[in-house]
């Protein structure tokens, strides 16, 4: 199901509290997920790169109804997508008030035997 | 080429049917369809069919095939999401163009209701985000679309009470088709007033999960009563998970559209009826704004003026579309075409709107990942 060996790397990072993303390096483009080669320009050797884990928010919502038994607990929680710093967006949680524009900074949290990102506001104090 | 017409089309009621399985409601709708496009089983040379969560079999094709007495020259499935029914009806297409076949039965049921309950259909749709970036956050597919609806109803002004619109216009259409899942009146209010599934979205902004399946025969033969030719399909595939959409003035719909107009030779000022996918409602906004039948930030304005109700200029989904008909999966997405072939035969009974002769019907899989438009014409 996981595309694992593709994006080791990046799961690795997060379970260290590490922001990675993907660098193309014949054009130096940053993209999103993970691939087999660079979205802008179709070269292969891509190298992975860590972010400062600082961004804008681009997407939110407040999910309501959870689709499986163990989010049903955490019902409702806020999903943002958020575009970093270095280019690339990502998905995490976020707390309930946040908006689209918002600046935020990543940190971490625990969840079903994986380590998650979860954004906060830029100088709101750390939720852990 | 030679061109291909839709010969018939056949359909079950959408809501619960307890007890049938996938086979069972494809077996009725394409009984139907045959019987609509008055051809015997032997007369059937290719048969597509789509998936189905609760049957995922290797072979669904020919398993079908098999329990229904079919001995097609051509058979397989098709898995691409929301939009298999269209790319199907794409296929279909080209293999009587190219005369590789004579007859294809396209067909797709599912018991998504009654076969694995709501939330095991939930939980399943789910893993259509990525399965390290996206599904360990608790994403569901409404969630996947609120989050698009959140960044598109930022950028366009699109509201809420916008977006009730189509939830309103497709429950109205329902009440007139006999086999539609949802039929209990609403009004705006209602909508707003729905519960929270995932915010912006609502109940009432969601389509229901439905047990049906649809059927169309297509075909080489030009019914003397009402010749409908498929006149121009084009596909589009620009990203396939949320997280990956890079410009949301260009999910890949208009350069569908574009392949399809381009073959046809038609225009969109010539199209008549719509048929368009509505997931969610913000889905049906998206989609008639990027394909250009509503300015980006308008479409519910003309919801409001009337113009994509059965009695206005470009009728919208008159079966109720997938927000209020149902949501089986393919057959769901099968809905809006074999109603554009129905209005454009004339064969729309009660809800028959005055004389049309071509429709653009346009779906999306995945979270407007995959994209396929076809026009659809009546010969004179």
């Amino acid at each position: 199901m996981a595309a694992a060996a593709l994006c080791a790397p990046f799961l690795e990072g997060l379970a260290r509290g590490e922001l990675r993303y993907q660098a193309c390096l014949a054009c130096g483009a940053p993209q999103t997920l993970a691939r087999y080669a660079c979205r802008a320009c179709g070269g292969t050797r891509l190298e992975w790169r860590t972010a400062n884990g600082r961004g804008t928010v681009y997407a939110t919502t407040v999910v309501a109804r959870a689709p499986s038994e163990e989010f049903r607990a955490l019902a409702p929680y806020t999903i943002a997508i958020v575009e970093l710093d270095e280019g690339p967006r990502l998905m995490g949680h976020a707390p309930a008030s946040v908006a689209i524009g918002d600046r935020v900074l990543a940190e971490y949290f625990a969840f079903a035997g994986r380590n998650l990102v979860r954004f906060r506001a830029e100088g709101a104090p750390p939720t852990a | 080429m030679r061109p291909a017409y839709i010969l018939g089309a056949g359909n079950t009621s959408f809501g619960r049917h307890a007890g049938r399985d996938s086979l069972d409601l494809m077996a009725v709708a394409a009984e139907r369809a045959l019987t609509d496009a008055d051809l015997p089983r032997t007369g059937i040379d290719g048969v597509l069919c789509g998936y189905a969560t609760t049957a995922p079999h290797l072979m669904l094709s020919t398993l079908f095939c098999e329990r229904a007495a079919l001995a097609p020259a051509y058979a397989h499935s098709v898995q691409l999401g929301g939009a298999t029914g269209g790319a199907m009806l794409m296929l279909a297409r080209e293999l009587v163009r190219a005369g590789r076949c004579n007859n294809v039965l396209v067909v797709a049921g599912e018991n998504r209701l009654t076969g694995q309950g709501r939330n095991g259909a939930i939980q399943t749709l789910a893993q259509v985000g990525d399965a390290d970036y996206e599904v360990p956050y608790g994403a569901s597919v409404p969630a996947y679309y609120a989050l698009l609806a959140s960044r598109y109803m930022f950028e366009t002004g699109l509201s809420e009470a916008d977006l009730a619109e189509f939830a309103v216009l497709m429950r109205a259409n329902a009440r007139r088709h006999p086999d539609a899942h949802l039929k209990d009146p609403i009004s705006r209010a209602d909508v707003l007033a729905s519960k929270p599934i995932a915010a912006p979205l609502k109940l009432l902004d969601c389509c229901p999960i439905s047990d049906g399946a649809m059927a169309l025969v297509v075909s080489a033969r030009r019914s003397a009563a009402a010749p409908v030719a498929i006149v121009g399909a084009g596909q589009a595939h620009r990203h396939q998970h949320l997280t990956a959409i890079a410009d949301t003035s260009n999910y890949g719909a208009r350069e569908a559209a574009r392949r399809a107009f381009d073959e046809s030779g038609l225009r969109p000022a010539d199209i008549d009826y719509l048929a368009i996918y509505d997931s969610f409602t913000i889905t049906l906004a998206i989609l008639l704004e990027e394909l250009g039948f509503a300015p980006r930030g308008g479409s519910a304005a003309r919801v409001r003026n009337g113009d994509f109700a059965p009695g206005g200029r470009l009728p919208l989904n008159t079966h109720g579309g997938l927000l209020s008909f149902g949501h089986s999966g393919v057959a769901g997405g099968m809905g809006h075409a074999v109603e554009a072939f129905r209005q454009l035969a004339g064969r729309a009974g009660d809800r028959q709107v005055a004389s049309r002769a071509r429709a653009f019907v346009h779906a999306d899989g995945g979270v407007l990942s995959s994209h396929v438009s076809l026009i659809f014409a009546r010969e004179a």
